[in-house]
This record gives C-alpha cells, structure tokens and sequence, in this order.
C-alpha cells in the first residue's frame, strides 16, 4: 500500500475484501430475519441482528483503537470513555424521544430529572431534541475532549505507560463524575427505556435491521477512512511517530501535532461507536466508563493483531463472540479466560491472529517455492516492540 | 409510700451491716430484696429500688444498673425471679444476676426485660455519675464530673460542690468546676456577677452542653451578659474549628498512610524495575485474604493473628509475585505497554480465582481488641487507634524498605540493576535473579498493605481494582523510582482529599484528585521528584 489516494483505498484486496466479506454476512442475516419465516431452522432471531449489530459497533471502537495503538504506538487505556460519551449524546436524543410517554409523563423532561426534582432541562441538554444536533454533538464531545487531554499532555511530552496510566485515570474520573445523580446524566441507572429514534420504534424488527445496516456502513465508511489515512504521507509519518518518536522529531516533523490529530480522530470514531451502539443495547450508564471495559478493549486489538484494521475488526468480533458463549454457559469461566488470552496473547501472539496467519502463509509459500511477489499484506506496518518508548 | 419506707429501713440495715461485716458475703440476700422491687409495675417503686441498688455499696450494684440501662435485666417468668439474660437464636440465655451462672435458655415468651422510662434512665445514669465522682481514679471521676455537665439536679451539685472541696486533682477540679459554672448559667436565681465570671471560666470550653448552656443566656435581660456570651461562643467556635481542621489532617495523614502502603510496592515494582504490574492491586487482596484466612485458621487468637498474618502474607504475596515475574514478566522486559496487558490478565485471574474460592461476597476480618477505640483527646477531637497504628505501620514499612534498598547487599545490587542492567550484570550480578527477588519483595510487600487494609476495609475480590489507579497516581505523581517522593505524594494527596471532601463531597473530592494529577503530569511528566542522571534520560 504504497499509494495513497482514496481510489486505492477503496478498491485495494484488503478493502474489496473487507467490505465484501462484511456486507455479504449483514444482507444473509438481514435476508435470513426477514424473510425467512420464523419457525424455519434457518431464520436468524432479532436478538442475533442486534448481537451482530453490538459486535460490529465493538469493531468499530477496536478499529478506532488501533488507529492510535497500532499505527501511532498511542496505547489509550481510556478509549471506553470516548465510546461512552458518543452513547451519551445519543442517549440524550433518545431519553428526549420519549416525550410524554415516561413514567411521570412530562414532555420535557426526562423521568430521572422529574424524580429528582428538577424544573427545567439544564443548559447542556438544550438541542439534544434534534438529531442533526445530536449528530454534531456525537462527534463533538469525544472529539473535543481528546483535543484537550491530547494537546495537554502530547506537547508536554507524555509517553509510554504514563499516558496510557493518565487515560485510565481519565475514564475512572468521568465514571466517578457520571455515577453523580447531580451531573444531570440519570446517576447509576444511566440513561434507558428509549422508544423510538427518528420517529421509528426501537421494539419493531425493522428498525434493528436499519441500525445494524447503518453500523456496517459506518464501519465500512470507517475502514476506508483510516485506511486512507494510514496509507497517506501523514500515515507514514504517524507509524515514523510510533517506530521512533524522537527520530521522527529530529527529521523536523511536528510529532505532537501528528499525535494529536490522529488520536482525535480515533476520539471520534470511538464517539460514533458508542453512539450506533446505544439504540441498539437501549442502554447507557457509567459502566461504560470503567477502567476494565477500556482495557478489554484493548485485548479485542491484541489478539486480532495491531496495525491491520481488519484485525482489530476480527480480535473484536472474536473476542465478544468468545464472551456470549462463555458467558451464557459458564460464566465463572470467562474472566479466566478472558485473563488466559491477555497473557497468552502477549507472551505467545506479539502480532495477533493477522500475524499468525501471516506467518502460516509465509511458510506455505516457502514451502512451495513460489516467490512472494505479490506481497498485499501490511508485513512493514508491524510495529516493532523494541523500538516502543521504555 | 409503705413499701418504699420499708424498703429505705431495709437498705439501712443493709449498709450498716456491709460496713460492719465484709461486704461481699453478708449482704446477697438483702440485694435479692432490692432486686425483686424492680418487677413492680410502678415507675416510683422501681426508682426506689434503682436508688436502694446504687447506695448499697453491693460489688454487683453497678453491673446490674448498666444491664438494666442496656435491657438485660429480666424478669423470669416462670420463676418469678430477675435474672440476666441475652437474646439467643430466638429465645433468652440466662444468667443469675450475682454469680451469672448459666441458668440455661428459654423461649422468647418466657422472659421480659424490666422496662425503664427516660425518667429512670436519667437517674441511673446521675447515680452511676454521683457514685464516680467519690472513684478513687482519678480519671473516673474526671468522666463523672463531665458526664453531669448540664445537670441541674439540686442533690447532684450538692454532690458536686462537696467533691471540689475536697478534690486535689487539678484536671478533675477543673471539669467539675466546669459543671458547676454551666449550673450556673441554667440557674434562675444566681446573681449576674457570678454568672459572668462562670461565663468567662466556660468560654474554652468544647463541651457541646456548655455551648448549649451559653446559648440559652443569648437572650439574657442584661447587655453586658449577652457580650459576654458573644464573645465565649467565639471563642469557642474558633477554637472547635482549629480542633476540626487538625481532625481533617488526622484522617488525611491516614487516608496517606493507606495510599502509601498501597503504593509502595508498586514504587518498587513500577519504580525501581520499570515494570507495570496491573495485578498489583490483587497482590495487595491475596495479603487481605490472607489475614482472613490466618483468623479462620486460629479462631481464638485475633489479639495476635496479625503477627502471623503479616509474614505470613508476605511470603504468599511475594511468592506469587515471584511467580509472575518468572513466567511472564521476564519475557516481556523492554516492552511496557505489554507487560501492562499481561499483568492486567494476570490481575483478572487472581481476582476471579478469589471469587471462585472465596465466593464474590466480601468477607469481614476481626480488629483485635487493642485496635479499636480511640484516644479522645477533647470532646471534638478524638484519635482512633487503628488509624493511628496504620499510620505507624505505613512508615515503618516505608523505613523498613528504605533500608533494604540503601544499607544492604541486596538492595544495593536492586539499584544497580535497575540502573544500568548491563553494566550492572557485566560486574558479575545476576540480574536475572535480581529482578526475581526485587519482584518478590515488591510484591510482598503489597500483601502486608493487604493485612494492614483488611483492617479498614471490607475484604472483598474487587479490594485491588479499588487501590490500583490511586497507587499508579502516587507512584507517578512522586516520581518514579524515588521512594521520598512516593512518601510526601501519598501524605500530600491523602490531606489534599480529606481537605477538599467537607467542600465538595467524597467523590468531587477525587475527581479533583484525579484531574489535578492529570494535569500535573502534563506540566511534569516525571513528576514531583524526578529521578536525575542517566537512568532518567532513557
């Protein structure tokens, strides 16, 4: 992928086979729920359309991840909170939505405000009554906030486990601030009991079909994008940035600008994660927020393999498809597991599923003398460890 | 009337004899007496018999006015008789009230506790307090003399003015005199010139009922008398403040000690080695346990289990460390954000292999006797023993460590490693071992802040996630690899909190915290103390 113009990241083998492979999967579920008839073996369960849409909305947050991970050696411990703030500003909408349909029924305010007494909406809830608002607004938030904490603590030079320690505490002080009832964000309960959004019920089969087509078109809307990005000159730059940061300095590249630009972006995309993820699940609380939700995700990217995006992807969908099963059948079981794959991962998969099957299909290859000409893997993107700041 | 006059001749009788004969055999009949009165239905029968108890000078008299004050004394149904007794698995174990053999159990139905109104209690409690003041402890009859602060019970006073003629004790005269003035403030016939020479003598006074007593004077007829009110209330509002803020250094120097003890591992691990260890804060739980299963393992010994629990979870929790560094660290030298992910899994399996022998419900451990209660300095200002002695123990362990790490061979062979490996290893150490060691120690070390934790915190699988963002900040915030700065961070950050929690609640209190050291880091990336040299340049 040495060129670098949006042709070729839109038609490149990754990218047809990306886009291919995830819009072939959402139409047979699609086809599958709707027209297949209920009591056939074949038909596939709304709560499957929803449990896809969820993992592609992880996918999604993954991918964001690795963007600042994989290719800019950024490892955020505190990207949940982006992806939680993206549910929020949905939430937003859809708690006002619901009009006077609550419990207490009034038409501005939303049931937990009423509960607690309020009189009038607070002054950052004004607009969340209108979608293109709270599209801005979905972007905005996580955006503007990782602008700040970014542009704070890469001009100043954080590195290395020091940020990714100042992100964790990042993600712990806003769960602690949205667990406050007095922040205005429904406290413990979170935001919940959504209706409808844009008008359709979130209770009608259709609607989840249109949220999970929307999620696959905003992950493939995504991967382009990044991946765009990633093969442009600023993307050589950003992995110059993650291979030698200093070097990179030397050369006379603004670093921290490329830093910053790069982890706002992956803010936003989180952000919009978080907000497909929301109408789907029809919940949002601080939980989200938590220490251990950004950590997980961290283990979605490790084990699909850094730096590839659709690794991430895979790592994602894998990943949550392991806890679903595990979860439903034993669910002591998963946190074993899920701690088994940090350490299996790091000690035994440095490079992920995408690495491994790489290193497969190189010995394949050796193995029957073909010359590796046609090289389309992203082998030099790897980040090398050695070279991450001590 | 009859029967309390009789009861009164009773009662002569019975002291005369207790002081003629010895007191502990002679009088248990009588006593018997004075107890049956109790099961009449008439309050004034009972304060008869309540006062009979008191002055017979009985050795059981004051245990059998606390157990009626606390409900205790009952009346025994069946055989009509008082007895002692305590709730057991629905129905009553009882005791006899003067030898407390066990009378064995009834039902709940077979047994009444003798019921007292406020009346009753209020003469109890003037009594025990009227008893004390002739104590031949001192401090005994310091507590009674403060106890009658706001009594305006003629009889007591009297009681009280004999006692100061009489009393040697500076510090007992004084609480009495203090008594005696704020009898006076409630007084109706006391003149304005004693009243305000007993103003001037409360005006330090921190006894919440002389500020009462002072209040109730703030619409006093005379000018000068208000003045003086204004002025005692002043001063004693200041001086209860001055004693607040030293209360909030109190609990922010031990909320320091806790981050400390919690850190300081992590200052070894995270600061000496470089490494992140994310299971830190399940180190620090498996230390807790451990303390709880010492307790499980010797049921009657929770006066000194703690000595065996604090090897003992020293061993465990550096033996585990020892582990971890062998299996997994070691491979993972060089590479931060790595090892971060694998301790983090490594912390999940800790904590879920807990939950799964333990169950995820905390579970509580006994605080040896000589660790609860406080040191009451004044009536606003009290300091509890067991924050004390975390206090103590948080740097003890933190001088302990210091030298280690300065005044032996090992810790000299720590520092070189962590300084320069290769050189360090060209010198003929063995680093390989080092780090495990160093590890061992780090991690052992967050099993004793366990035992130290166990004592304040409920013991629970999710005791380390709780510690382990705080104990990074520290670490961080003192700057890595400088044991001092980890010191004054914990101490620093403990009192910030405190200070800020009457101001904006517990959790804003943190937030702050939290948003404060994010953006210190940004200013200082290498925090307060930065390590100097080449190891820092890295």
């Amino acid at each position: 992928m040495r060129h670098s113009d949006l042709k070729t990241a839109l038609t490149d083998r990754a990218a047809r086979w990306f886009i291919g492979i995830l819009f072939g999967a959402v139409a047979l579920v699609v086809l599958l729920n709707q027209l297949i008839p209920a009591d056939s073996g074949l038909h596939v369960s709304s709560y499957t359309v929803t449990l896809l849409g969820k993992y592609l909305c992880y996918a999604l947050l993954a991918m964001a991840l690795d963007l600042v991970w994989g290719y800019c050696g950024i490892l955020s411990l505190g990207h949940g909170a982006f992806f939680a703030l993206g549910g929020y500003a949905m939430g937003m909408y859809l708690m006002r939505q619901i009009g006077d349909r609550g419990v207490y029924g009034n038409p501005v305010l939303p049931d937990f405000m009423v509960f607690l007494n309020w009189q009038e909406l607070p002054w950052y809830w004004l607009g969340s009554h209108s979608f293109p608002f709270t599209m801005v607004l979905i972007a905005l938030v996580p955006g503007l906030l990782a602008f700040v904490f970014g542009w704070l603590a890469f001009r100043s030079r954080v590195t290395g486990v020091y940020l990714s320690i100042i992100t964790q505490a990042l993600t712990y002080a806003l769960m602690l601030a949205f667990f406050r009832n007095e922040l205005g964000f429904g406290g413990n309960n979170g935001l919940t009991d959504f209706k409808d959004i844009l008008g359709f019920s979130l209770r009608e089969d259709s609607t989840r079909v249109a949220l999970l087509i929307a999620t696959a078109i905003a992950l493939a809307l995504a991967f382009v994008l990044c991946r765009y990005i990633t093969g442009s000159r600023m993307g050589r730059v950003v992995m110059a940035v993650r291979d030698g940061e200093s070097r990179a300095r030397f050369l006379g590249y603004r670093t921290e600008h490329y830093k910053l630009w790069i982890f706002t972006l992956s803010a936003v995309l989180a952000g919009i994660a978080g907000a497909l993820y929301v109408p789907q699940v029809g919940i949002i609380n601080p939980g989200e927020f938590s220490p251990l939700n950004s950590i997980e995700l961290v283990v979605w990217v490790a084990v699909g393999g850094r730096a590839t995006l659709y690794g991430a992807v895979i790592g994602a969908i894998l990943v949550n498809y392991g806890k679903t099963v595990f979860t439903g059948i034993m669910p002591e079981a998963w946190l074993f597991a899920l701690g088994g794959l940090f350490v299996a991962v790091t000690l035994f998969l440095p490079r992920g599923l995408v690495g491994l099957a790489d290193n497969v299909r190189q010995r394949l290859r050796k193995n029957s003398g073909t010359s590796n000409g046609s090289k389309g893997t992203d082998n030099d993107n790897q980040p090398e460890a050695s070279h991450e700041p001590a | 009337m009859l029967r309390v006059f009789a009861l009164a001749l009773a009662l002569l009788c019975l002291t005369s004899v207790a002081q003629a004969e010895s007191p502990a055999t002679e009088p248990t009949t009588t006593i018997e007496e004075v107890l049956q009165h109790l099961r009449s239905r008439s309050f004034d029968d009972k304060a008869a018999a309540i006062d009979a108890l008191a002055h017979s000078g009985h050795p059981r008299a004051d245990a059998l006015l606390k157990a009626l004050q606390d409900r205790r004394l009952l009346l025994d149904r069946a055989n009509d008789r008082i007895v002692l007794g305590e709730r057991a698995d629905g129905g009553w174990r009882l005791h006899d009230p003067l030898s407390e053999a066990d009378l064995g159990t009834v039902e709940s139905r077979a047994a009444a506790p003798i019921t007292i109104n406020n009346r009753l209690r209020r003469q109890i409690e003037n009594l025990q307090a009227a008893v004390g003041l002739n104590n031949p402890d001192a401090a005994q009859r310091r507590a009674a003399a403060t106890s009658l602060i706001g009594t305006k019970d003629p009889d007591l006073l009297a009681a009280l003015r004999e006692r100061r003629a009489r009393e040697d004790n500076t510090s007992v005269a004084a609480a009495i005199d203090t008594t005696l003035n704020t009898a006076a403030l409630y007084s109706e016939d006391s003149d304005l010139n004693t009243r305000l020479n007993a103003i001037e003598a409360l005006s330090g006074s921190l006894e919440p009922t002389v500020r009462n007593a002072l209040r109730s004077r703030l619409d006093s007829y005379a000018p000068s008398e208000r003045k003086a009110v204004e002025t005692a209330l002043k001063r004693i509002d200041a001086r209860t403040a001055r004693y607040q803020t030293a209360d909030t250094l109190f609990f922010g120097l031990s909320l320091g000690s806790v981050l400390l003890l919690a850190a300081i591992g992590l200052a070894i691990t995270f600061g000496v080695m470089g490494v992140i260890n994310m299971a830190h804060g399940e180190l620090i739980m498996l230390g807790a346990y451990t303390t709880f299963v010492v307790q499980q393992v010797f049921p009657q010994g929770h006066e000194w289990s703690l000595l065996v629990a604090i090897p003992a979870a020293f061993l465990i929790s550096g033996f585990v460390g020892v582990l971890i560094e062998r299996f997994v660290i070691r491979y993972l030298y060089g590479r931060p954000l790595e090892t971060l992910l694998a301790t983090f899994g490594i912390s999940l399996i800790l904590q879920q292999a807990v939950r799964v022998i333990f169950s995820p419900l905390n579970r509580s451990v006994v605080t040896p006797e000589w660790m609860s209660g406080a040191w009451q300095i004044n009536p606003v200002f009290s300091l509890t023993f067991n924050r004390l002695y975390i206090i103590a123990f948080a740097l003890t362990v933190f001088l302990g460590l210091l030298l280690v790490l300065k005044k032996t061979r090992l810790g000299l062979q720590v520092r070189a490693v962590s300084q320069n490996r290769q050189t360090a290893r060209g010198l003929g150490i063995r680093s390989d071992r080092i780090n495990a060691l160093t590890f061992g120690l780090g991690s052992g070390i967050a099993g004793v802040a366990g035992v130290a934790l166990a004592q304040l915190t409920n013991v629970g699988p999710n005791l380390g996630q709780a510690y382990i963002i705080d104990s990074f900040m520290v670490v961080v915030f003192g700057g890595v690899g400088n044991l001092w700065g980890t010191l004054t961070a914990a101490f620093s950050l403990g009192i910030a909190n405190k200070l800020l929690e009457p101001v904006s609640g517990a959790v804003l209190a943190k937030i702050f915290v939290l948003v404060f050291i994010i953006l210190f880091i940004q200013r200082k990336p290498r925090g307060l103390f930065p390590q100097r040299g080449r190891a820092a340049e890295e």
